[in-house]
């Protein structure tokens, strides 16, 4: 069928000077292919780049929008005219207001950060976004440490840093934002002087507490992102849930031994950590990396990766760690990744969630304790000075230590047996039930899980848990024992 | 380059100043000229945006366009443009507006805030839509 397509006055110069192009075509989506055939210019005009009309374009067969008809699949017959008619939309949007506003970078600072500026998914824009940006870092441990040092590196404009701890000796095996010569020093100082050194163009503002739900929300507020580098359940949850509360993506990290994980939580766009981990494990289930051990550059993996969605989020990057769990093992070298999904039933980010502000979450992750299962009685203790105090009046006694023979060689408390706590109960034979037993291993967390043992398996004597473990009898009684 | 008296562009400021918090936008008739283009009457259009959106959006639907159009042809004269106003922003256009374009046709905005019209500038899309140039606005004392 013959039909008239007319076309506007500012598109003419593609359509060789023409006002009125006639095509021979059965539908209106086959005429403006035709016409578009010949005068191939006119086509980026009026499609984009997924062969689709422009949004803006608008086609009317006859009197009609063909939008109204059934489209690009709209009949034509004999006779009938096309005409093309722009709707007309524009205006300022938020990226001029925001360009406008972003801080300019000195020479000084083009200098510094030339290996973003001319790649064109950061550039100028980017980098002045990296600027304006600011970032609450939970924790300057071993996560902390890269996420800190690789975010001031990239210049992002404000770093928080949230931590109560000092420096110790064992931190410095993965925790390279400190130094020796920070031992006894308070870490966000610490942490402070060794970002400064890295980039004087930004600023660095410390807060010295622990993150609590009394003061999450008021420290949040001040910040794009928030980096969640803890090592506890009952923080780990807190970050989640201020961060759900105030709308702020949880760049998470967590490692343990030879495995991490990384994703990133953001409620307005996937699954946050409780669609994850509705409940907390039991207390002790899990161990930390005080028990358990972490190989040192572990963090140094995790927390590059949490830096560099960090630093993806803020140049609004596509392929962030949204709704997607990265795991990693070192040992085997191995990363795996599982799909998450948000829940709508989650109680902080759900339809109908219950958790409408920040609760106790120390009670939280211990209340989940008492719906597992409960040893049977009272877990009985003693203090290191009283263990020493029983020893030195002579008391008969038999010392138990549950931990790894590794650990043995480390450090050991004099006059006890050794019975990895894998073993405890084939090796039961080998306690005397008559005397009192006193059960240690590092921390005290594993020997209370000795015991329990050793109750269930009917072993009839007295057992008795060192609080705090071999630490405890190191800094109370012995300094001369090791500390790891 | 595109021809327009002062009267003209006072009444585009106005306009801004007018709808301000709101972007204001309208027609520009004329014609298309050897030189470039002559605009001959600004045609203001109300902003067919929702309330919420008016801020920082603007559109003139296809039928208004169309009856500009006639109204141009009826006064023997072509649509050869649009102008809108930026509240509280510069008087460059966006990717947004980017997007939205036809080359040949002027885009003249102008930067407005309560108070007063700030900077007004034309722009002309590169013919293969990757930017806009600013258009020289040659401007014809009454």
């Amino acid at each position: 069928m013959p039909v008239t397509i007319t076309i506007p006055a500012p598109l003419r110069q593609f359509a060789a000077g023409q006002s009125q192009i006639t095509v021979e075509a059965n539908t209106a989506g086959e005429a403006l292919d035709l016409l578009t055939a010949t005068h191939s210019a006119l086509r980026r005009h009026l499609f984009n780049d997924q062969n689709v009309l422009r949004n803006f374009v608008n086609v009317y067969l006859n009197d009609e929008d063909i939008r109204h008809a059934s489209g690009p699949n709209t009949p034509v017959k004999d006779g009938d005219t096309i005409m093309i008619v722009p709707s007309i939309a524009g205006g300022a949007v938020i990226e001029t207001e925001v360009a406008q506003s972003l801080p300019e970078l000195s020479n000084e600072e083009i200098l510094r950060y030339s290996r973003h500026l001319i790649m064109p998914e950061v550039g100028m824009q980017g980098q002045r976004r990296l600027k304006a940006a600011s970032v609450l870092m939970i924790g300057t441990g071993g996560l902390g440490a890269p996420v800190g040092m690789y975010l001031a590196a990239a210049g992002v404009g404000r770093i928080g840093i949230v931590d109560f701890d000092v420096v110790e000796e064992s931190n410095l095996q993965r925790q390279i934002i400190h130094g020796t010569k920070d031992l006894g020093r308070r870490k966000i100082e610490s942490a402070r002087d060794r970002l400064r050194d890295i980039n004087p163009h930004i600023e660095i503002e410390t807060h010295e507490s622990r993150l609590t739900s009394h003061n999450a929300m008021r420290l949040f507020r001040n910040y794009d992102i928030i980096v969640d580098g803890t090592d506890n359940f009952p923080t780990r949850y807190l970050v989640n849930d201020a961060c759900v509360l105030s709308g702020k993506p949880n760049v998470y990290g967590s490692i343990f031994r030879f495995e991490g994980q990384a994703s990133v939580f953001w409620a307005e766009k996937g699954a946050c950590y409780r669609c994850l981990y509705p409940e907390p494990p039991p207390p002790g289930l899990v161990p930390s990396c005080a028990e358990g051990g972490v190989l040192g550059v572990l963090p140094g993996i995790v927390g590059a990766i949490q830096a560099n969605e960090t630093i993806k989020i803020i140049l609004g990057a596509e392929g962030l760690l949204i709704n997607r769990l990265l795991l990693f093992d070192a040992w085997p070298m191995k990363f795996r990744e599982f799909k998450l999904r948000k829940d709508p039933k989650c109680p902080v980010c759900g339809e109908q969630p219950t958790v409408k502000e920040l609760i106790d979450y120390e009670e939280f992750c211990g209340m989940a304790a008492h719906q597992a299962p409960q040893p049977d009685s009272k877990l009985e203790e003693i203090s290191a000075t009283e263990l020493n105090a029983r020893r030195l009046r002579g008391e008969r006694l038999q010392i138990v230590d549950v931990r790894e023979p590794h650990e043995f060689e480390i450090a050991r408390i004099p006059g006890t047996k050794l019975i990895p706590l894998g073993h405890v109960v084939s090796r039961m034979n080998e306690i005397d039930p008559d005397v009192d037993t006193i059960v240690h291993c590092k921390a005290g967390v594993r020997s209370a899980k000795a015991i329990q043992a050793l109750k269930r398996a009917g072993f009839q004597g007295r057992l008795i848990n060192l609080k705090g473990g071999i630490t405890a009898w190191s800094e109370d009684v012995d300094p001369r024992v090791a500390k790891y | 380059m595109i021809s327009i008296s002062t009267d003209l562009l006072n009444q585009i400021r106005e306009h801004g100043v007018k709808d301000y918090p709101y972007e204001c936008c309208g027609l520009l008739l004329g014609r298309f000229t050897e030189e470039g283009k002559t605009v001959k009457q600004p045609y203001p259009i109300s902003n067919a945006r929702e309330e919420s959106a008016k801020r920082n959006r603007f559109l003139i639907e296809p039928e208004e366009l169309m009856r500009g159009e006639r109204f141009a042809r009826e006064h023997n004269l072509d649509v050869v443009g649009f102008y809108h106003s930026h509240p509280d922003s510069p008087a460059v256009p966006s990717q947004y507006d980017l997007d939205h374009a036809w080359p040949t046709y002027s885009y003249i905005i102008v930067s407005t805030s309560a108070e007063r019209a700030g900077d007004l500038f034309s722009w002309e899309q590169e013919p293969d839509r990757s930017r806009f140039n600013q258009e020289e606005i040659r401007v014809i004392r009454d």
